[in-house]
């Protein structure tokens, strides 16, 4: 792969002439909220070490977008939530959870939708410093080697940029005089600097190898009722995980025509009740346990199974979400220690 | 290129026109559709055990096992009991109007490990309706089986689904047919047994275990109960195959509802064996 030095000063110019490949997203600041969002203008980008709360999934598996139109005579697709973006600013977590993403929604038979946006946006990634929760070392997403466009390494005055697709390389030689071929070995020894700095960051540490048989084992754990003593149900581990994809769908009329309408796609819950209850009133997963249980199931161990890697990209977005401390830390550590975690 | 021309779409239904419906007996009703376009009808291919997504605009999609089989193309049949929106919906249908479809999906009964041996097939209510697509199935090409028991219960006579033409199918010389009923009511010439399911076993012949495949669909209570009854008969788990029910919203392993563990019962079952129910607790 190839990689370019561009200085920092640049960096703003030359993310403002990415317009040319599609409209500009990236992590904003609203009502004191980070958050992955189209960019009126490029001083609204707030790059930084802070994950946006909503992973980058959002833009890929929208919140809520339609599917298909309907009338009398049938259904036809809707194909308008796909739009050329460049999307900067994007974490190597995020980067990971998205190839993650490309698995399940570009697995046969594909999902247009996702498919859609995935071939229509560029990813510009940039590298973070650490946060108290980060697990990505653990999780072995710390870093990324693709599903990138460009991805720019933070040396303080200058960057180190991977370049990780053909479109990258157009982006790079549309602002060719922002670039040096050359990278020096001081500036080898800067990277390499950086990585140990950053290595010796991570606070948080999980043995990820043993999780698929611990959980097998720790199936009738008294732990399982400890968390699902605690958990209120509220989805929220799902909506910030980068990897969570379930979703329902709905039909819904025109308000002006009684024939017409649309077919939306809008994201699901696996810890809602009624996530498993078929017509007739049987829920297969009517306990809140047995719901706690398939997250963590999935995540920690059929992930693995079905795709080699776990289901988790270590942002540590659960951890900093979840109201009552039902984290991917605090049952990985009963799990691992056999004991329900200290009040 | 627009979008549409670029994208294969999975999501979109395709018309079928109700050809003819009628009850079974009470909320549970029998639809035959077909594809409008009549080549669509004629090639579209799938195969015992396989399910499809109905849908109704405005109302939303379901899913519902195939009644009818393969080996007799042109007209998908479906058994569907009045139970949720959808078919509640369906339910006001009348004869060729248009509804939409998907599919089929999910995998199907191992018809390959079932040739050449006995099949015993338990159906239980409404669980009647997967195993009626392989029971004809195999009718239609008895010579790749060998003998071949259906054993069918339901709570009375009058319970009974496709009752006139399962007591038809019990004149047949190329099939042992075995009929239960908990309580007889008002049926006086009720010729079948008194009792559950469970108790037609003792009228199998002697059968050899490893040349045997049972396939099974009931309600979830039922599940427990047959099995019992064929691992007595030392049949190996995994010739014991059963098809479940799940929520789903997409089919095709996309929205997350009937994962158990790491499989989709849309793509990895909805068949599953008795031994794979073993690995997944939540299976049955």
């Amino acid at each position: 792969m190839r990689i370019m030095k561009m200085q920092s000063k640049f960096l703003d110019v030359f993310l403002e002439s990415l317009e040319k490949f599609g409209s500009l997203y990236g992590p904003v600041r609203r009502n004191g909220v980070l958050r992955f969002e189209k960019l009126e203008k490029i001083s609204d980008l707030e790059i930084s070490d802070e994950v946006p709360m909503i992973p980058l999934k959002k833009l890929f598996h929208p919140m809520k977008f339609t599917m298909l139109q309907f009338d009398e005579r049938g259904f036809s697709p809707d194909y308008s939530v796909i739009e050329r973006r460049v999307i900067i600013g994007v974490h190597p977590c995020d980067i990971h959870g998205l190839l993650r993403l490309d698995e399940i929604f570009m697995g046969k038979p594909a999902d247009p939708y996702y498919t859609g946006l995935r071939e229509n946006s560029s990813i510009i990634g940039f590298s973070c410093m650490p946060s108290k929760s980060s697990l990505c070392k653990s999780t072995d997403t710390d870093m990324i080697e693709e599903g990138f466009d460009l991805f720019f390494v933070n040396l303080e005055e200058f960057y180190l940029v991977w370049v990780g697709s053909s479109r990258g390389y157009d982006m790079i030689r549309e602002r060719e005089e922002f670039f040096e071929e050359n990278v020096s070995h001081e500036d080898i020894d800067r990277y390499v600097e950086w990585r140990e700095k950053r290595n010796a960051k991570f606070e948080q540490k999980i043995d990820f190898n043993n999780m698929p048989d611990l959980m097998e084992l720790s199936y009738n754990s008294e732990i399982w009722n400890y968390f699902a003593g605690k958990c209120l149900s509220c989805g929220q581990c799902t909506m910030v995980c980068p990897t969570c994809n379930c979703y329902t769908v709905t039909d819904v009329f025109d308000v002006t025509n009684e024939a017409k309408g649309k077919r939306n796609r809008m994201w699901d819950s696996c810890m809602f009740v009624d996530y498993s209850l078929v017509a007739g009133g049987h829920n297969f997963r009517g306990t809140r346990q047995d719901r706690l249980k398939l997250w963590y199931t999935h995540k920690l161990k059929s992930f693995g199974h079905e795709y080699g890697r776990p289901g988790c990209v270590g942002c540590g977005r659960c951890v900093e979400t979840c109201p009552v401390d039902i984290n991917v830390i605090t049952v990985s550590t009963a799990l691992t220690t056999r004991e329900v975690p200290k009040q | 290129m627009t979008a549409s021309e670029t994208y294969q779409n999975p999501f979109i239904p395709e018309p079928v026109r109700i050809v003819h419906q009628r009850d079974l007996i009470k909320d549970h009703r029998f639809f035959q559709i077909r594809h409008i376009d009549m080549q669509r009808a004629m090639s579209f291919q799938y195969m015992p055990g396989q399910f499809i997504m109905l849908s109704l605009p405005g109302v939303g999609e379901a899913p519902f096992c195939i009644a009818s089989t393969p080996s007799r193309p042109g007209i998908l049949e479906l058994g569907i009991r009045k139970v949720g929106k959808v078919t509640e919906a369906l339910y006001q249908k009348v004869d060729n109007d248009v509804i939409f479809m998907r599919g089929p999906y999910g995998n199907c009964f191992k018809i390959d490990q079932m040739k050449h041996k006995d099949i015993v097939m338990v159906a239980g209510g409404l669980g009647v309706m997967p195993l009626r697509s392989i029971l004809y199935y195999v009718l239609d090409n008895r010579d790749d089986f060998d003998r071949f028991f259906f054993l069918y219960g339901a709570r009375s006579p009058d319970m009974m689904l496709f009752k006139e033409e399962f007591l038809q199918l019990a004149k047949r010389r190329d099939i042992e047919c075995l009929y239960a009923v908990e309580k007889v009511g008002d049926e006086k010439d009720w010729a079948h047994h008194t009792g559950m399911v469970t108790a037609l076993f003792k009228d199998l012949p002697e059968l050899d275990p490893l040349k045997t495949n049972a396939v099974i669909c009931g309600p979830p209570v039922m599940y427990k109960f047959v099995i019992q009854e064929l691992l007595k008969l030392k049949i190996p788990k995994n010739q014991i195959q059963m098809t479940l029910e799940r929520r789903m919203k997409c089919g095709i392993g996309k929205c997350g509802h009937c994962v158990l563990e790491n499989l989709y019962t849309c793509i990895d079952g909805p068949v599953f064996t008795y031994w794979d129910t073993l690995h997944f607790r939540e299976l049955i």
